[in-house]
């Protein structure tokens, strides 16, 4: 244990509205922690820089699942656990219950939640690609009210986002309007389970007489944050889809995608898997004749 | 309760090592230390806490190699806090009394490896020594250091001895030069195997107490308490009453914790001597991973000839290791990985030339299996190439080739017990349904992303030392008797999972006729216990074992020479017996003399003869799938066959071969080390892959016995043999399922999409 | 700065603890060194290994990931409260008789995490078995017969027999 827990404040104010007004008076000062799956390790190697902690677990404000009809509402303070026991997540958002289970380990699940996944901001997050294809927007809450934004525009660059000194993230939004769509999400780690992912895709699609009417696609690992391939998606939307444009796409997704070396994989390997993985989705979108 | 007494023979010690029925041995009695451990009451090295205790903590190199200009303290600290121990305080020798004496306990002017020990500080709060150790500020004058075997073997730079061999051998048997122009068939490979963790759950700690009366005490995480003792009694310059040495519950070791433990012990003892306060020194994983032993990193190259019919005529085997710095096992590692290269063949020819070079990597040290897995990676990688260049199916190949009764090995030693290989290797085809499920992958292969085979290693296991080894060891065990009645096991031999405790103790209640429950072990404690040698080499079973069982034997025919015992007896009479040799002797004490097997020749210059007393024998095949999206291979089922001797215990036995395959398909499939300059760059638990509950798949394990005269109640060694065969079982199975061979491990998917990148653009370009 | 401690409290195997200790000190230390509470483990520092995992109302997590203030009011399940007062739980004999034990540094860990999976499904296929005990290295046995040790355990709190391994599918 590299952290000294003397040198770090830790306060819960109990109260959402409690946070809001710590975070207004002295913006910038307070890092909020809920589950800590992440700050926590930083804390026991020593790294964690942040000296004054504002505690969001047990916030039940933060912590729900709402159906209204057109889209679920998502509390950020929501944990992976929660998402995998609901069954209107696992019907109207089944590529996030899936990403749900690949969260670390069912101790990790337990208390990571999907505000802190987002937050965080790591290209590998898991829960990002299915938010992306899904067009979720997220919900910003401050003293000031609250605010939405595409998720889409939510990362600005790496472990960088949108949100206001002030601002904490209130809610996912997810729109309830996938359910004729063609779903995928695959992910590629160290291995099947705890595992940081190398590569991951996310598409929904529709189809009409074999053209591709609707096409959304996202990825983890492929860019400094997890983000839209709306290069590859103009490649295919309106097309017919056939091996020929499979191959197009295919290519057009190796140009676009930005990967990096580092300690878990290749820029090369995380390129062509990524390809392969889109490969996969197309021919699963092809009339079964049609296939190889 | 009534014990029957096996022996009709009152003045001769029959040996018990023949097809005798056994009441207690091969059955699955209760974990000796099990209730503890289910409880969470064991009490691990960290869980002890003692009153007044300090905390030590080690400043270490952040090069691989250079010159230590300075140590500079950082005025923020007030240091007169702390206790502060360099070199110039080592009382003795600055060195770890292992094989050789180069590796020293702390640099002393030079570091040779990143993470090398410089300065050792001590505080009573934790958190006051980590920001100590952040305030020592060492400036160094960088020398050019030596990273792998290539750059060692060049020799332009030198960072060992005059000429970075750390030890040499040569093994030669026929005339191999002779040999190539009656060839039909040669055959060439090389192959590679990288470092790999033991990543034990528990971490390397210790506590070290001083006083003037009573000396040195250590309380440790460790395999070997006689070696750290003979360490520090070097490093203190203390005599041998006046150094104690105590294991505590050992969470996991696998050869991690025979060396390295020496060094830790010393550290901490050098803080407590120096502070007058009992020192608690562990480990957090990043240290653990970064600092300590690793499997050595291996390059085997083989040439092969061979005859019109796939018959062996020929093997000339280079093998060279990366020691690291300082020498420590990498001698007895090298000998091992010489002698188990051929392979379990006959073969008129061979020449074995191994050495093993010096770099500035950390030092590698002993892990399961100790050279063998390297060596067998590499023959039984080999034999299948040689089976796809000469157009043979592997396991016909091997067949022809196996070892059996009367043949000689490359040392000459002559097969004298019997050699299974045959009906081992025929069970495990039979059991993995081999031929069937190859028929079905071929027929599924073409139109499957996911693509199916089968690959099969044939090996042997030398049990226990080499060659006069455990002559030097010498070792005494055996039996005491307390007034309170309870048999005691006195070994210096360690329990950290495999079974030592429960083992032993059924060796002490079979050959003595009571009940498992009456014997306990004694404490592995160096003022209590003699000297049994090393947990090591999978000598514990068959070595030591011995030693109890003849103990055993012994204390009965004294009991019934001098106590009135009689033919058969009772558990009470057996304990009256001993309250009456107590009378007479203060003590009712048995212990024995490690005997040599009568026959037993070894040169150690021409390494030739009688390598091991016993070898145990496996066949294991690997069923794998290979993802042709994501280049994963993954194992998706495993057998394994073996011959052991006897099975002392069904499911102690069982446990150790799944868990030597689990850490063998982890060896092939998922662990990397990864280096930076010298430096662990992935020394995190999330970034050193090893397999989880989702990975490892069903496991099937089927013993063949044949009880060994030489070992404890016919049992040979077990516990690294199953390591020996999954790398390559896997590599050949993967070379089955997409038709290419793949001669390094760890075999990430990053490295099977780079090598079909190479491999179609090779074919692209010879295409065009 | 120094953080003043705070007073925290909540319920440890049924009995109601209360430590004074910064917000920011991990669970598993306030367990091993205020509380005394040995049996749970540090084998990683990261939320990898798992020899960490206790029960925290009624779910499982890794302690050393827990700052101690969001265990106010919690309560608390770890290996020493797994025991009964007349002998080993079901689960823990289980592991004693397949060998699911062999160094034992993971077993408390491995145990809360088989409590909690039994908890929530009394009886689960392997598939689930696997993911339920993932979190959990055990670099001894392979898992096999920990695997082995869930079904006797679900067999024997049962009291139904089963026919089949662990390993069916």
């Amino acid at each position: 244990m590299r952290g000294n827990c003397e040198a770090h404040e830790l306060i819960a104010p109990g109260s959402l509205a409690g946070v809001l007004e710590l975070l207004a008076g002295a913006p910038g000062e307070w890092t909020s922690i809920a589950g800590g799956t992440e700050i926590m390790v930083a804390h026991a190697a020593g790294r964690m820089r942040e000296k004054k902690l504002v505690s969001l677990w047990g916030l039940d404000e933060l912590r729900f699942i709402e159906n209204s009809g057109d889209s679920i509402a998502i509390g950020a303070g929501t944990t992976f656990r929660d998402l995998r026991a609901h069954a209107g997540v696992a019907k109207g958002a089944p590529l996030l219950a899936k990403a749900a289970t690949w969260i670390g380990s069912i101790a990790n699940q337990s208390r990571a939640t999907i505000g802190g996944n987002l937050v965080n901001g790591s290209p590998a997050a898991d829960s990002s690609p299915a938010l992306l294809v899904y067009e979720a927007e997220v919900e910003l809450i401050s003293v000031l009210g609250k605010r939405r934004i595409a998720y889409s525009e939510f990362h600005t660059g790496y472990k960088r986002n949108a949100m206001a000194a002030n601002e904490l993230m209130f809610a996912v939004h997810i729109p309830l309007r996938f359910a004729e769509h063609k779903q995928y999400l695959r992910k590629v780690g160290t291995r099947r389970a705890m595992a940081i992912s190398k590569v991951a895709l996310a598409g929904t699609a529709l189809m009409e007489a074999g053209v591709v009417s609707e096409i959304r696609l996202a990825a983890a690992s492929l860019a400094p944050f997890p983000a839209r391939l709306y290069a590859t998606e103009a490649a295919l939307f309106g097309r017919t889809l056939s091996e020929a444009a499979i191959r197009e796409a295919r290519e057009t997704l190796m140009e676009e995608a930005k990967p990096i070396d580092d300690i878990r994989s290749t820029a090369d390997y995380r390129r062509q898997v990524a390809a392969n993985l889109l490969g996969e989705f197309l021919h699963e979108l092809l009339p079964v004749e049609a296939r190889p | 309760m009534l014990c029957l007494n096996p022996y009709d023979d009152p003045l001769q010690r029959r040996a018990m090592s023949t097809s005798e029925k056994t009441r207690i041995v091969g059955t699955a009695v209760p974990r000796k230390e099990g209730v503890d451990k289910l409880l969470g009451r064991a009490r691990y090295l960290d869980d002890i806490e003692r009153e007044g205790m300090w905390f030590g903590a080690t400043v270490r190199s952040s090069i691989p190699r250079g010159l230590i200009r300075s140590i500079g303290f950082d005025r923020r600290i007030d240091w007169t806090e702390f206790t502060i121990v360099t070199a110039a305080d080592i009382p003795g020798k600055n060195h770890i009394h292992l094989i050789n004496t180069d590796q020293p306990v702390m640099a002393d002017g030079m570091v040779n490896h990143c993470e090398e020990a410089i300065v050792l500080l001590a505080h009573p709060d934790k958190h006051k020594l980590r920001e100590a150790v952040d305030a020592v500020i060492v400036e160094y004058e960088p020398l050019r250091p030596v990273l792998s075997i290539e750059e060692s073997e060049r020799q332009d730079t030198i960072v060992w001895g005059a000429d970075n061999i750390l030890k040499s051998f040569l093994l030669e048997k026929g005339d191999v030069d002779a040999a190539w122009a009656q060839a039909v068939h040669i055959v060439e490979g090389e192959y590679r195997t990288g470092a790999q963790e033991h990543l034990y759950i528990e971490n390397n700690g210790v506590i070290a107490e001083w006083n003037e009366e009573s000396g040195i005490t250590v309380w440790g995480s460790l395999q070997c308490p006689y070696y750290v003792h003979k360490s520090l009694l070097a490093v203190l310059d203390l005599p041998e009453e006046k150094v104690r040495v105590i294991q505590t519950e050992t969470g996991g070791a696998f050869g991690g914790k025979e060396d390295y433990p020496s060094t830790l012990a010393s550290h901490a003892a050098l803080l407590a001597m120096k502070s007058g306060h009992v020192v608690k020194m562990t480990y957090d994983r990043m240290e653990d991973l970064a600092a300590t032993t690793k499997r050595h990193p291996s390059r085997v190259r083989h040439r092969t000839a061979l005859d019109g019919e796939g018959k062996l005529l020929a093997m000339d085997i280079e093998v060279c290791t990366d020691g690291g710095a300082y020498s420590t096992l990498s001698s007895t590692v090298l000998s091992r990985a010489t002698l188990h290269s051929p392979g379990p063949y006959v073969c008129p020819n061979v020449r074995v030339a191994s050495k093993a070079w010096a770099t500035n990597s950390v030092p590698y040290g002993a892990f399961r299996g100790f050279g063998a897995p390297q060596a067998i990676f590499a023959v039984e990688r080999h034999m299948d190439e040689i089976a796809a260049v000469i157009g043979m199916d592997p396991i016909e190949l091997r067949r022809r080739n196996f070892l059996h009764d009367g043949d000689t090995t490359a040392t000459e030693q002559v097969m004298r017990e019997p050699v299974i290989l045959d009906k081992l290797l025929e069970r495990a085809l039979s059991e993995s349904d081999y031929y069937e499920r190859r028929k079905r992958f071929a027929r599924e292969n073409p139109t499957s992303a996911v693509k199916r085979g089968l690959g099969i290693a044939a090996f042997f296991h030398g049990a226990g030392f080499t060659g006069s080894g455990e002559r030097y060891l010498n070792s005494l065990a055996g039996i005491d008797v307390t007034p309170e009645g309870k048999v005691r096991v006195l070994v210096a031999n360690t329990e950290f999972g495999q079974g030592t405790n429960t083992i032993l103790s059924q060796i002490a209640a079979e050959s003595i006729g009571i009940d498992y429950d009456d014997v306990e072990m004694a404490p592995v404690d160096t003022n209590v216990v003699p000297n049994s040698g090393p947990t090591v080499a999978s000598r514990t079973s068959m070595v030591v074992g011995k030693l109890i069982e003849r103990a055993g034997l012994q204390l009965v025919g004294v009991l019934r020479e001098r106590a009135g015992l009689a033919e058969t007896f009772t558990r009470e009479d057996f304990f009256a017996a001993c309250g009456r040799l107590r009378k007479e002797d203060g003590e009712v004490v048995s212990l024995c003399r490690y005997e040599a097997p009568q026959g037993i020749f070894w040169d150690d210059q021409k390494y030739r003869g009688e390598a091991y007393p016993a070898f145990a024998w496996s066949v294991q095949v690997a069923q794998v799938a290979v993802d042709t999206a994501t280049y994963s291979p993954e194992v998706e089922e495993f057998w394994s066959v073996q011959e052991v001797g006897r099975v002392l215990h069904p499911v102690l036995a069982g446990g150790q071969i799944e868990g030597g395959i689990a850490q063998g398909i982890g060896y092939a499939l998922y662990e990397k080390v990864v280096w930076k300059d010298g430096r662990m760059a992935n020394n995190q638990m999330t970034n050193y892959i090893m397999p989880t509950a989702e990975d490892v798949p069903p496991i099937h394990v089927f013993f063949e016995e044949i009880p060994c005269r030489f070992g404890g109640c016919g049992a040979k060694g077990i516990g690294e043999l199953p390591h020996d065969g999954p790398a390559p079982a896997i590599l050949n199975a993967i070379r089955d399922a997409i038709g290419v061979g793949f001669n390094s491990i760890p075999l990430l998917p990053e490295d099977l999409f780079a090598q079909m990148m190479m491999q179609e653009s090779k074919a692209e370009a010879t295409a065009v | 700065m120094s953080e003043r401690p705070a007073m925290i409290s909540f319920t440890v195997n049924g009995e109601k603890r209360a430590v004074e200790a910064p917000g920011m000190k991990r669970l598993l230390d306030v367990l091993r060194e205020d509380l005394h509470l040995t049996g749970t483990k540090e084998g990683c520092g990261e939320g990898e290994c798992g020899s960490c995992s206790v029960r925290m109302n009624g779910e499982l997590v890794n302690s050393c990931l827990v700052p101690v203030l969001q265990a106010e009011g919690a309560e608390i399940e770890t290996v020493e409260g797994l025991g009964r007062a007349e002998g080993l739980h079901p689960i823990q004999k289980a592991f004693l008789e397949c060998g699911g034990a062999q160094c034992g540094i993971c077993t408390p860990g491995m145990l809360m995490a088989t409590a909690q999976l039994l908890a929530v499904n009394p009886h689960p296929t392997i598939g689930e078995i696997r993911e339920g005990l993932a979190g959990n290295l055990c670099r001894c046995t392979g898992f096999k017969r920990i695997f082995d040790s869930v079904a006797a355990a679900v067999c024997d709190m049962d009291g139904t027999a089963k026919t089949g391994g662990a390993h069916a599918g």
